[in-house]
């Protein structure tokens, strides 16, 4: 299949953000199509998780157009539209800095994430008459099996604050997927995981796309996992997106060997 | 060891503190100093015995908290109590107990016990009213006693002006509870934490100032009397029946707030409280909408308040402003807190003991404050978690892991 048969699911034209005089996102230009696995890196400050902020609606953004094309559905403009808009409308993000509900289970941490997949009122909560028993009941099986996946039921009556770390990422990615996302947005997903916990990462990312044909947007600063893994790769700095490419292309960017690769090379 | 020493230099270093005010007594009249050595000693064993007892109660949480490090989780590790509770059989022979206790309790004691019940139940719904704002959605509340005076005033001034009666009242007053909640809601959506809790403190606050000022409408600070009992189809009840009675409504209004508020907590609705408590930013990314979860909250736990303050107007039949201060929402927040946030059990025992115990201890009522803020105190280092801490609900998860070995 080529490129072009491909639908686009995120389109971002000409994004910026700023924070009073500091422009931390300068016009970017994006756009993830079906199936597709993308990263975004870049040397810290780079703005990549400001563009993440913007994309999900955590921030306004101050220009630019952000553009949705979910599947059987009209295209949208999201722009500062809110955070539980934009996941109902098909985007689930992860946090770069763990965000898990410590003092729920591991399960029920996965069924919140069907929150919005679901229609129980207060009255029918107070009620809970045969559907909403039975939705419950959904709502368990759909999380236990979103925990087979990423290989935690071992731990689904347990606390999420006591899991292992390589733990708590998996369960973030299995609580985002439980709002069915079309494009799953992952910040630094394998930040401070060992070698073991990153391969095992990386088989679930894989496992993730062909299985739900979910795409998924990434931060990493991790190279080995982003050449191994992106089908492209965009490259940001000082909040402006200098290059994108494959894995091959960006390797052989002078531009992004001097901004980013270079530096490592001069240390 | 260690500990007996520290012990003993602390007893030494009180004796010498106090050695002025409980040893050397000088009689002015005659001149002369009295020396009571027997004083000194006291104070020396007493100190020696207190001291001890807090190190070793310290030592052993540290003990503890070790052993939760080495794997063992304290806080999800439930109690005696609690497993006893979780054992079916004995559960339901509890519950059996303490209903036959309930029912029979205005027959076996006097009015005078009943009416002190009575009181304790109206905290243990409004506990669990404000469990749902405070300890199940995390937004904290210093003004919760508004709700309950808004009730109170609804049926007072319905009854007194319109001859409203208190069944239709009550619903009337939780709805009326509710919007007031909707109302406090709306502005402190943005709001969290310290900022959360000044704002309601203020709204605590304008709703008993307006209550006493603006005469005209609620009759000031002289309050409203002659508010009618609760109704039983037009019979004549004097003050004992009528007592007994309002205990009977009020154990239904438990057993009532218990269902709804058990239910909500493990429905769709109460886990998106549960994870608004936890963390805001990853419950909206979540697809959670925090107005509406925020609102429901706030009006849920309004609502209660709302209902019983009707319940309390009528109980009394005498309200003013005086009933509704800042100490009511500070006692109804300690009930939920020291009760352990979000678990209904622990808050029903909560309301109880705080409620109960002052009433029993009435000769002991000078020192009452004192009491209160040391048991708050040593309840906050040695059991943060409340009397009962909450207990997630265990998913019924067997048929669902064969199935999948199966596969």
């Amino acid at each position: 299949m080529s490129d072009a048969d491909k639908q686009v699911l995120l389109e971002v034209k000409g994004l910026t953000m700023d924070f009073g005089g500091l422009r931390a996102v300068d016009t970017i230009d994006l756009s993830i199509s079906e199936g597709e696995i993308a990263a975004l890196i870049g040397p810290n400050g780079a703005g990549k998780t400001t563009f993440f902020n913007c994309v999900t609606g955590i921030y306004k953004p101050t220009g630019g157009d952000i553009l949705i094309h979910p599947q059987d559905k009209p295209t949208q403009r999201i722009n500062g539209k809110k955070p539980n808009i934009i996941t109902e409308l098909g985007m689930a993000r992860t946090f770069q800095n763990i965000r898990l509900f410590s003092d729920m289970t591991v399960l029920e941490n996965v069924m919140i994430g069907r929150h919005c997949r679901t229609k129980t009122g207060l009255t029918g909560a107070i009620l809970r008459g045969a559907s909403v028993r039975k939705e419950e009941q959904q709502i368990v099986e759909f999380s236990y099996h979103l925990l087979e996946k990423v290989g935690l039921t071992e731990f689904a009556d347990e606390f999420s604050k006591n899991l292992p770390y390589g733990a708590q990422r998996r369960l973030e990615i299995a609580r985002a997927m439980a709002t069915e996302p079309f494009l799953l947005l992952l910040d630094e997903p394998a930040a401070g995981m060992n070698p073991q916990e990153t391969a095992d990462l990386v088989a679930l990312i894989l496992r993730i796309r062909s299985e739900e044909t979910i795409a998924i947007l990434l931060i990493e600063h991790d190279m080995k996992l982003v050449m191994n893994l992106s089908d492209t790769i965009h490259v940001m700095e000082y909040g402006k997106k200098i290059a994108t490419g494959t894995p091959q292309q960006i390797k052989d960017n002078p531009k992004v060997i001097e901004a980013y690769l270079g530096e490592e090379a001069d240390a | 060891m260690k500990n007996l020493k520290q012990s003993l230099a602390v007893s030494l270093w009180f004796i010498f503190l106090t050695f002025p005010l409980m040893v050397v007594k000088v009689n002015t009249t005659d001149n002369i100093v009295q020396w009571r050595w027997m004083n000194m000693l006291w104070v020396g064993l007493a100190i020696f015995a207190l001291s001890f007892l807090w190190r070793y109660a310290l030592a052993r949480k540290e003990a503890r908290q070790m052993a939760a490090m080495s794997g063992e989780d304290e806080h999800g590790k439930p109690s005696k109590m609690q497993r006893l509770f979780e054992d079916p059989a004995v559960r339901t022979k509890m519950l059996f107990g303490i209903m036959a206790f309930a029912l029979v309790f205005p027959w076996v004691f006097d009015t005078y016990q009943s009416t002190i019940m009575i009181s304790a139940l109206i905290y243990v719904v409004l506990g669990l009213g404000l469990n749902i704002t405070v300890g199940l959605a995390g937004l904290l509340d210093l003004g919760y006693v508004a709700f309950f005076a808004v009730g109170a005033y609804a049926y007072a001034l319905l009854n007194h002006h319109f001859g409203l009666g208190f069944w239709i009242c009550l619903p009337l007053g939780a709805v009326i509870g509710g919007i007031f909640g909707v109302i406090l809601g709306f502005p402190i959506l943005r709001l969290r934490g310290d900022y959360l809790a000044i704002v309601t403190l203020g709204f605590g606050m304008i709703v008993k100032v307006v209550l006493e000022n603006w005469s005209d409408f609620s009759f000031g600070p002289s309050g409203i009397a002659q508010i009618d009992r609760p109704g039983l189809f037009g019979m004549e009840m004097n003050i004992a029946a009528s007592t007994t009675y309002i205990y009977y409504i009020m154990i239904a209004l438990v057993i009532l707030t218990i269902i709804v508020t058990g239910r909500l907590k493990n429905s769709r609705i109460g886990r998106a409280w549960i994870a608004l408590r936890e963390d805001e930013i990853a419950c909206v990314a979540m697809g959670i909408d925090m107005a509406r979860t925020k609102l429901s909250a706030y009006a849920l736990g309004a609502c209660w308040a709302g209902m019983v303050g009707v319940m309390f107007a009528a109980k009394t039949t005498f309200i003013n402003p005086a009933s509704f201060t800042f100490m009511e929402s500070a006692i109804i927040l300690s009930i939920v807190v020291l009760g352990g946030m979000g678990s209904i059990l622990g808050v029903i025992l909560g309301a109880l003991i705080l409620i109960l115990m002052p009433e029993y201890l009435r000769a002991f009522s000078e020192y009452r404050m004192l009491i209160f803020g040391a048991a708050m105190v040593l309840m906050m280092i040695f059991r943060p978690q409340g009397i009962i801490s909450n207990i997630r609900q265990k998913y019924e998860l067997k048929g669902l892991k064969e199935k999948s070995e199966n596969v």
